[in-house]
């Protein structure tokens, strides 16, 4: 009985500090249509079809704009490209080395251990290409945004006519959920914006939710080996509590 | 000159012991140390946050070893350690997640303290001891969240080194010291790193004090009266160890479970948006372990009344030993007190909502109340109930309670019975 306490005890204790965790996070909500994807849950991983569709929807839209600063090109691997493939993406970009022996900066073709070679050379000149807006590096933004991939889903497929009344400034666009409603992007994924080579048909929402797997996983490509360690750790865990809690039962009954 | 009498027989160690009796102290203190037999799973979390400080001083290292305490790097360096560094993303997440967890420990093992009265006489320097422990975790736990200089680790070194702004007179140039400059920048980044991982050390030093002066006095129980005899205790090594590590165990599962599979869950996504001093965030939140602090903060309106309200709510814990008149420890046997207990206990929870929503109406209120309560609870009804009720009648010994009046069993000659039950 006072072990069943202290466990009722403690398990209330725990659910009242997530329950903190969740009321502070919840107040900041406009509510986004929930999509179902591969990588949710305990159990769920990447789709890598999926996501190498998204890195197309990426390379061939978003990357005009959007840099993936933290990202290697080496990461691609994780998602199902060969070597030879990732070698070719990479080196399809040119990046700045040197000095050389002579002193001078030089331009080279990017390798696999470079980072994803960024549109604009600094933040003030993607200011002025972009209407003064500064577009987000994409790198983290999963994870940097309430509702991660759901919401990049519903911010890219969530353009509409502003309601009467609504002025939208120059140079931005009315989108439903964004915070604030109106945003620096403008839509910029409609129906067949790209052609799947794998014959997935390219609805404006088909590639919003790619492009949101590709970001998803390039904001931890550790992620599948997170979730495929910790089911590992914690049936360990199960089985050896068990085994601890035998002993102490066997133990302890000496004393009774 | 004298060796001390070691009792090892091994060559080896009757060497080392002999002129270093670290062993023997070892034994007394882990092995031989008598524990009240009646302690329920409560008092593994003492045990258990030691546990998780050793996890995050082990994991705090490692991860030192590749972080950069520069403003321009810091959130490249974090980035640098998920990506790039072997099972980089595994000591990050468990430095994080554990600092919560350990926090969840420790709230249960200070409201076990306060159930069962064991901030009393003689109990206090244990008491104290500890308040300073938590103080020590509060500032580590800041410093640490401000290292990955995201937006929230930014704007909470902000508002919360502002908060010694609120002082008259010596308030601002204790702001510009604490930063070393005119607003937080890398010059705070640096020293706040070189603190998180000073601090941890001196908490270490502390719990082997808190641990010192615990075997001294020896463990409260639930029933909170003494040991009278050998039949109320049982040696520490093997009956308490198990049962600790059973508890370890266990909490380990609800760890792993956020560790894995729900890594950020307890952190802001904010702190994923590197650091930008032009741009502040909609919503400025602590983590939910500062939460019911924050709501005392922003109960008074008053930036001065109301930092000293945060800091003397957790001041009056050091006098708590002092405030508390009843002369009977554990609630148990007091049931007023222990309603009130209660009440301070969902006190302190809604406190913690409101310190997660924003001071707006039924918020600001509840804030008041609560704040009201808590300071109640320990300067008023404490003082007050010890000298108006009248406990029930305590058990005679710790055995008798258990076996109900039939205690002679010999706890020492326990592990040689054979085995009733498994």
């Amino acid at each position: 009985m006072r072990t069943m306490k202290s466990i009722i005890f403690a398990a209330a204790a725990v659910a009242v500090s997530f329950g903190f965790a969740e009321v502070a996070k919840a107040n900041e909500g406009i509510e986004l249509p929930q999509q179902i994807w591969a990588q949710s849950g305990p159990f769920g991983r990447i789709d890598k079809t999926q996501a190498r569709r998204g890195f197309q929807v990426f390379k061939e839209i978003c990357a005009n704009c959007h840099s993936l600063g933290l990202v290697s090109y080496r990461n691609l691997r994780g998602i199902g490209f060969t070597e030879d493939q990732v070698k070719e993406i990479a080196a399809s970009a040119q990046v700045q080395d040197g000095p050389n022996d002579q002193g001078e900066m030089f331009m080279r073709p990017a390798i696999q251990s470079d980072r994803f070679v960024k549109p604009f050379e600094n933040d003030k000149k993607a200011r002025v290409a972009n209407n003064g807006s500064l577009p987000p590096d994409l790198s983290v933004i999963v994870k940097a945004r309430h509702g991660g991939e759901d919401y990049i889903a519903a911010l890219l497929t969530g353009y509409a006519d502003a309601p009467a009344g609504f002025s939208v400034p120059d140079g931005k666009y009315y989108n439903k959920y964004f915070p604030g409603n109106t945003v620096g992007m403008p839509q910029m994924l409609f129906d067949d914006s790209v052609t799947y080579a794998d014959g997935t048909k390219a609805t404006a929402l088909q590639e919003a939710k790619d492009v949101a797997v590709f970001l998803s996983y390039v904001a931890e490509p550790t992620q599948d080996e997170r979730k495929a360690l910790g089911v590992k750790v914690i049936l360990f865990l199960v089985v050896f509590s068990g085994l601890m809690y035998a002993c102490k039962r066997q133990l302890w009954a000496g004393l009774h | 000159m004298a060796l001390y009498p070691s009792k090892f027989k091994n060559p080896l160690i009757n060497w080392i012991d002999s002129r270093l009796p670290i062993v023997t102290l070892m034994h007394h203190e882990y092995i031989e140390f008598q524990m009240p037999r009646n302690i329920n799973y409560l008092w593994a979390f003492g045990a258990i946050g030691m546990l998780l400080l050793m996890l995050m001083i082990g994991t705090g290292i490692m991860l030192a070893m590749q972080y950069t305490p520069n403003t321009g790097l810091a959130f490249a360096s974090v980035e640098h350690i998920m990506r790039d560094v072997n099972f980089g993303w595994l000591l990050r997440y468990m430095h994080a997640n554990a600092g919560a967890f350990f926090f969840l420990a420790i709230y249960v093992h200070i409201f076990r303290g306060l159930y069962y009265g064991s901030y009393q006489k003689p109990r206090e320097m244990i008491w104290i001891l500890g308040v300073l422990l938590y103080l020590l975790m509060m500032a580590t736990g800041f410093l640490g969240y401000v290292l990955p200089w995201g937006q929230m680790s930014f704007w909470a070194a902000t508002v919360i080194t502002n908060l010694f702004s609120a002082f008259p007179v010596v308030g601002d140039p204790i702001v510009t010291w604490l930063w070393g400059g005119f607003s937080v920048d890398n010059p705070t980044l640096n020293r706040f790193f070189a603190l998180h991982y000073l601090l941890p050390f001196v908490l270490l030093g502390v719990v082997i004090l808190h641990v010192a002066a615990l075997h001294i006095t020896g463990s409260n129980n639930p029933l909170g009266i003494d040991i009278k005899g050998p039949q109320d205790s049982v040696p520490f090594h093997p009956y308490v160890t198990i049962k600790d590590i059973f508890a370890f165990c266990v909490y380990l599962i609800l760890f792993s479970v956020f560790l894995f599979f729900m890594p950020n869950y307890m952190g802001h996504p904010d702190n994923y948006i590197p650091a930008n001093p032009l741009v502040t965030p909609a919503h400025i939140v602590p983590e939910w372990y500062f939460l019911p602090w924050y709501a005392i903060l922003r109960a008074i309106p008053d930036k001065l009344g109301g930092t000293l309200a945060m800091f003397a709510a957790v001041l009056v814990l050091f006098v708590l030993p002092w405030l508390d008149t009843s002369k009977v420890k554990s609630m148990v046997f007091k049931p007023l007190t222990r309603f009130c207990f209660w009440l301070f206990v969902a006190d302190c929870i809604i406190l913690g909502f409101c310190g997660a929503n924003n001071p707006e109406g039924i918020w600001v209120i509840a804030s008041r109340l609560g704040t009201l309560y808590y300071f109640g609870y320990f300067l008023v009804l404490l003082p007050l109930l010890g000298k108006i009720e009248q406990p029930k009648p305590l058990p005679a010994s710790i055995s008798e309670s258990i076996l109900k009046g039939g205690g002679s069993v010999h706890a020492h000659g326990a592990t040689a019975q054979p085995m009733e039950k498994a």
